[in-house]
């Protein structure tokens, strides 16, 4: 599974260009799936047909990450930007960029008129590609730059750039895998969702278009376990969270005793989420049509949204598990 | 010109009549269907030639920004709350027509000569202003005026050179486009339309809109900010007049389908329209609600750049609306089915 995460963490893919993840995926789902399509916003959707005798279940997890993108580029060459999603400007400094052309480049902060005591505000960075005028710069307005970090791993944690949410792909492309010789009952989609970080826009016209009975996002969610963190009874390694609500959803009380149900018969770790701030692609999906029971499972991630996400790897593997498990029950 | 005609009718979002009655006017002799929908924005279909199976949104929006009566005091003032995203400091000493009769009116306050020091550096707050009609009471007030009348502000539409002056542009320069388009000879694919309701409070109108045109792609026309201006510095301008229409990446509302975006400025590119790119990452547009519905629907905006929009006056420049009309029907032109297949590496 290593492998799949590693590929998949290290893909590009802002919101709006999640082409390279989607050719990824697309190419280890294609073969475990009777069907797999490309919807109008770009989702890829992935058909495993069941006996007829179950539900037709979707899961999601978003391909898209944070970014930036290039919004003017001056006589030197260097690239002023704004933020693709939900970017700090504490993380940005120093950080690295890469464009979907290959082009790199490194975040700077103008100088006069700057206090190193304070977070720097976002019209004071810049991107800096290594070009000496407006005429030589590989990057255009519109461009769209991912954070550069290579995935390590380090006893059971995983560290890298894009854990939200490609650990969440990479949960469902193992999912998928483990279920090849496997026939359901259920009707399966798995939706692999583009532009949550922007306002959830992907999985809202997936879910439409599939038109479940019951859906489950799978995403990370923040972590109290860290020093002087902001309480929260979600920890690394404890297992995934089962949601019961955040501040776009109230989980359907159904979904969640599933969940935690099925967790306990199989004697899988798990948590109980509740989060304060933030929210995932399970609110949108309850309310297209007239309504979807869905629910989330969490994968705890400390520091979400920063260059440098980290997951603990059992509770990713729990993470499938437990959706084996809930599939396997009718 | 029919922008004389858009910008000077009063449409504020909620009340948008006097401007749909110039849109079916101006479009009925040249479109197969026109429909009212239930939140009044008017929808057109144009058939094509059936040469292309596709189902083609163009989207103006008919609202604009402005006042609602709310209230009125003993002595005749009448008391208001905006409609829509209104600059507190553009109002008073503001001209205003009230009602569908279009009572003149004004913002009044405080001369000059009775302020207190450093009263005069403080922006008034929408609460303590009021419209004046010239009513003794509150009698004559409510009758003229009853609570539930919108106001607009009242400006006259002028042209000098290319540069034209007026009231909504945002977005009666989008309509002036869309009307153009739908003129134009029938194309190989079926084009729907909607001059939609209510976008300035939140794109209502599209979003249903787009439910009943059900699209298989979908452009917006807008008038968008410029804010080119005299400025100490810039790091990242808006647009710029006379530069030519503005092609939307991404605002707050949605992300530019790139198979359109790259058909828009492949044709600009190769029949030398100028054009230009719109700040990244600002204001939300009708195109934000439509490419939600459904299942989805790849959208792209194209909008001629206007200074001062949401104020008493905006400006443009008469070459960016031609360049505006010529880039969309030459990008419509060039557009089939293969331009909406994903490429796969």
């Amino acid at each position: 599974m290593k492998e799949v995460i590693r590929e998949l963490v290290e893909a590009y893919g802002p919101s709006g260009v999640e082409d390279q993840v989607r050719d990824v995926i697309r190419a280890r789902v294609e073969p475990l799936a009777d069907e797999v399509e490309v919807d109008a916003l770009g989702s890829l959707v992935v058909h495993k047909e069941g006996t007829g005798e179950g539900q037709r279940v979707l899961l999601d997890a978003h391909m898209d990450e944070i970014g930036v993108m290039v919004s003017y580029i001056d006589e030197k060459g260097f690239a002023r930007f704004t933020t693709i999603g939900g970017v700090y400007p504490l993380t940005c400094l120093g950080n690295r960029v890469v464009f979907a052309n290959g082009t790199m480049g490194v975040i700077g902060m103008e100088q006069k008129g700057v206090d190193l005591k304070k977070a720097p505000k976002f019209e004071q960075l810049f991107i800096d590609v290594g070009a000496t005028s407006r005429e030589d710069c590989p990057v255009s307005v519109g461009d769209a730059g991912a954070f550069v970090r290579p995935l390590f791993a380090q006893g059971t944690r995983l560290v890298s750039k894009a854990m939200d949410d490609r650990i969440g792909c990479a949960v469902l492309v193992d999912l998928l895998r483990r279920l090849e010789e496997t026939e359901l009952a259920h009707d399966l989609y798995v939706v692999f969702a583009v532009q949550e970080e922007v306002g959830l826009r992907g999985a809202r016209t997936s879910a439409y278009g599939v038109d479940p009975n019951l859906a489950i996002a799978v995403d990370v969610t923040r972590t109290g376990d860290t020093p002087e963190s902001k309480p929260m009874a979600v920890e690394l390694g404890q297992g995934p969270a089962i949601k019961v609500q955040d501040s776009g959803m109230i989980a359907h009380p159904m979904v969640r005793e599933l969940l935690v149900e099925q967790a306990k018969a199989a004697e899988i770790p798990y948590q109980l989420e509740i989060l304060e701030r933030g929210t995932t692609d399970a609110a949108v999906m309850q309310l297209v049509r007239a309504g979807v029971p869905a629910g989330c499972i969490s994968i705890p991630c400390r520091y979400v949204h920063s260059p440098s996400e980290m997951v603990d790897q059992r509770d990713v593997e729990n993470s499938v598990k437990l959706l084996l498990e809930v599939l396997k029950k009718p | 010109m029919i922008l004389k005609a858009l910008s000077e009718a009063t449409g504020v979002s909620g009340n948008e009549k006097a401007v749909q009655a110039i849109v079916v006017d101006a479009i009925r002799d040249h479109v197969d269907e026109i429909e009212i929908d239930a939140m009044g924005s008017v929808l057109v279909t144009k058939r094509g030639t059936g040469a292309i199976n596709l189902r083609v949104m163009l989207d103006a929006h008919i609202d604009e920004i402005g006042l609602m009566i709310v209230g009125h005091e003993s002595d005749g003032y009448l008391k208001f709350r905006p409609v829509g995203g209104i600059d507190a400091r553009l109002l008073p000493g503001a001209l205003v027509q009230v009602g569908d009769d279009r009572i003149p009116g004004v913002i009044g306050l405080k001369p000059v000569h009775l302020l207190k020091p450093g009263e005069g550096e403080k922006v008034a707050k929408i609460d303590a202003l009021a419209i004046d009609i010239g009513a003794q009471s509150d009698e004559e007030a409510k009758g003229l005026a009853p609570v539930g009348t919108y106001a607009t502000f009242k400006t006259e539409y002028r042209e000098f050179g290319p540069t034209v002056t007026g009231k909504a542009f945002d977005d009666r320069v989008g309509c002036a486009v869309l009307i153009e388009l739908l003129r134009g000879e029938p194309q190989p694919f079926d084009l729907v339309a909607s001059f939609s309701t209510q976008e300035e409070i939140g794109l209502r109108g599209a979003q249903v809109a787009a439910y009943r045109l059900e699209p298989d792609c979908a452009f917006g026309l807008e008038g968008t900010i410029a804010d080119d201006i005299p400025k100490e510095k810039d790091v990242s301008p808006t647009t710029t007049l006379g530069q030519g229409p503005a092609l939307t990446v991404m605002d707050r509302s949605f992300i530019a389908d790139r198979r359109l975006l790259k058909l828009l400025v492949d044709t600009a590119e190769a029949l030398d329209i100028p054009h230009q790119f719109k700040q990244p990452g600002i204001g939300g547009t009708d195109a934000g609600a439509i490419h939600k519905t459904r299942a989805g629907v790849p959208a792209a905006t194209v909008s001629v750049p206007c200074r001062y929009i949401h104020s008493p006056v905006a400006m443009m420049n008469l070459n960016d609306f031609d360049n505006t009309v010529r880039l969309m029907r030459e990008s419509l032109a060039r557009l089939t089915e293969r331009t909406l297949e994903r490429e796969r590496k």
